[in-house]
């Protein structure tokens, strides 16, 4: 069980200052994540969800308390440990997609190889092989506005994939897609979690992507409500 | 990387080709401004230099203290030694005798009665000699209406306007009633050879151009000149120069108490040409100044919107682990490549523009009905070396402040607040 965890959470506490007072986003967390989960924080807005998603993605340090990640302490890291992380170990999934506009599909999703000054070759080979995972070969030299949402969202995924990541964070993949899209999308982590092992975490409230999580972490008001594990599926 | 940098460089009209647009525009309107001004302030020194001022002018001492009365009876004597010292001692300077005078002129019929009168201002100037660049300083040829160039002794050209006046026709003889060097009255029968038209309005009321050998007959002036004006051989009048050679000039006569003594004194010294070149420098360097500031905040703001429209692809960069410090050089880099691609393409446009306008000018005699300054009809631009740089300081280094100010949002940006961000 230890050498399969990915993240250890410790009384992890987050307040953020309003005025002269402060708000507390989240309170007393403690989890444990193991490596291949298919996890989600559910919750309504302002349950801290994102706020937690964005600590385990190096993107905010805890107030108090610790937050492990691939064994980081997110609170410990500089500026340039944090980007180092981000690069080498973690994708992201935005709900808008948030591709660049005037890149192609391919050159999107080439973007975080070249971070990591893969070769040429390599890289070409580990962008094709990401782009056949979500099923978009044949839009290589398309741009973003040629696509479909549901397209774009799926090359948002093979550009989190491609370096195979140890961790994806996805917040509220799905929010902007309709019900076929979504589920295809859904479909298309599930596969790439089963078949490369890798942490899916959701921030989200979309029963679509409920119904696919193995692992339903309950946020309510800043805290852990409920932290169910669905073996079934 | 870079590959890809340039990539979406290119691709991203809104973040190459526009922006270049704007600073190529800013640049060229910065460049053909000063040209513009730098032209229009220096064509009236010049056109002033040419006719009366020279850069330089060399008389007597007691000349130089009347200056404003043409006072021939206290001209320069041995007028020929005197140039030939001059052009040995400042061989970068071409150097001529010019005599200014005033007189009536008076047109005989054909029994010899007045047929009409009118006073008028006179310029002795160099026409017939070997090698002479006067008529070709003053534009003689071009300014001529009627007629020809005097070509012998004797002959005259009379302004146009005044001709017309007098109801003068090349051909027709005219009488110079003066006042020799020496008080007399002088009478000098001249035959009109022509008629110009200088676009100057205060010369085109009532002037006459002779030889200078004809005006020393005519005023009784034998070897002598009411004053030798030196002109720098590049063309264009500079005030420290010419004050520093006057200075070295006049330190040879320092000790003399001779009234007659010659003294030689700058354009910028002479009556109050001096207020105008200073005028002329001031308002030069402030119009190009505000110019080039007002031109530095639109492409400082340029440059700063550029950024800013950049934030969620900056983002993204961020989010997928690039660094702050490289997302910042890149974006620098690139408004380097747009402020130089800008300036260089802004600062040709502008001098081609500003030679037109140096080669051809812009008519504005319209304008200039009634003046009574010596100002020119045609304003011509001038392109000066630091026409060549001036853009510059607009096209790339406002452009790339506006955007270092801009990407410092990126070291400030809290990166909690990416996925929020990136979600708007």
């Amino acid at each position: 069980m230890e050498i399969n965890t990915m993240i250890t959470i410790r009384n992890l506490e987050k307040r953020f200052p309003v005025g002269k007072d402060e708000f507390i986003a989240l309170r007393d967390i403690n989890l444990v994540f193991g490596a291949g989960e298919f996890a989600g924080l559910i919750g309504p807005s302002g349950s801290g969800k994102t706020t937690l998603l964005n600590i385990l993605g190096s993107l905010d340090v805890p107030s108090s308390g610790e937050a492990v990640v691939l064994g980081y302490s997110i609170g410990n890291l500089n500026a340039k440990q944090a980007a180092k992380l981000r690069k080498e170990k973690l994708g992201f999934i935005f709900q808008s997609y948030n591709l660049l506009a005037v890149h192609t599909v391919f050159e999107n999703v080439e973007f975080p190889l070249l971070l990591l000054n893969i070769p040429k070759d390599e890289r070409n080979r580990m962008v094709m092989d990401a782009l056949e995972w979500v099923g978009l070969t044949g839009k290589v030299r398309s741009k973003p506005p040629q696509l479909s949402g549901g397209e774009c969202q799926r090359v948002a995924i093979a550009r989190a994939m491609v370096k195979k990541p140890s961790l994806v964070l996805a917040d509220e993949p799905t929010a902007n897609l309709d019900a076929a899209n979504s589920h295809h999308i859904l479909k298309t982590m599930e596969t790439l979690n089963r078949e490369l092992k890798t942490t899916f975490i959701f921030a989200t409230h979309d029963d679509k992507v409920i119904s696919y999580l193995r692992r339903k972490i309950f946020l309510l008001d800043g805290r852990v409500d409920k932290d169910e594990v669905i073996s079934a599926r | 990387m870079i590959k890809f940098l340039i990539k979406g460089l290119i691709r991203d009209k809104s973040r190459s080709r526009l922006p270049i647009i704007v600073v190529t525009i800013g640049v060229a309107l910065t460049v053909l401004m000063h040209a513009y001004i730098t032209g229009f302030m220096g064509d009236t020194v010049e056109m002033n230099a040419k006719f009366t001022n020279g850069h330089v002018k060399v008389m007597t001492s007691a000349y130089a203290e009347n200056m404003s009365q043409l006072p021939n009876d206290l001209a320069l004597l041995e007028a020929g030694k005197h140039l030939e010292e001059l052009r040995r001692r400042y061989p970068d300077f071409e150097w001529t005798a010019r005599i200014q005078f005033g007189g009536l002129v008076d047109v005989p019929d054909s029994i010899g009665e007045t047929r009409s009168q009118g006073p008028a201002i006179g310029i002795g100037v160099d026409l017939l000699s070997a090698n002479t660049g006067e008529p070709e300083r003053l534009n003689l040829k071009k300014s001529l209406v009627k007629g020809n160039l005097p070509v012998r002794p004797g002959e005259i050209l009379l302004s146009d306007a005044f001709a017309t006046k007098l109801q003068v026709v090349p051909g027709d003889r005219i009488t110079l009633i003066g006042s020799t060097m020496n008080g007399s009255m002088a009478m000098h029968n001249f035959v009109v050879s022509g008629t110009v038209s200088f676009g100057i309005e205060l010369l085109d009321r009532g002037t006459l151009v002779a030889d200078v050998e004809d005006v020393r007959l005519a005023l009784d002036m034998p070897d002598a000149a009411g004053e030798l004006l030196g002109y720098s051989a590049g063309g264009f009048y500079d005030d420290d120069h010419t004050l520093a050679m006057a200075d070295d000039f006049n330190a040879s006569y320092k000790d003399s108490d001779d009234a007659y003594a010659p003294v030689m004194k700058g354009l910028s010294q002479q009556g109050n040409m001096g207020m105008y070149v200073q005028m002329s420098k001031v308002w030069s360097a402030y119009i190009s100044l505000v110019f080039v500031f007002a031109m530095s905040l639109v492409l400082w703001n340029a440059g700063l919107l550029g950024g800013l429209r950049r934030y969620g692809e900056i983002g993204i960069r961020l989010a997928m682990g690039e660094e702050k410090g490289h997302v910042y050089r890149t974006m620098i880099y690139e408004s380097v490549f747009i402020g130089l691609a800008g300036s260089l393409t802004g600062t040709a446009l502008g001098l081609f523009f500003a030679w037109l306008i140096q080669t051809y000018g812009i008519d504005i005699s319209g304008m200039m009905k009634g003046a009574s300054v010596m100002m020119p009809t045609t304003i011509r631009a001038r392109i000066t070396p630091m026409d060549f740089y001036l853009g510059f300081i607009p096209g790339l280094i406002s452009t790339v402040t506006g955007t270092m100010l801009s990407g410092i949002g990126i070291y400030k940006r809290q990166t909690a607040m990416l996925f929020k961000e990136l979600e708007a």
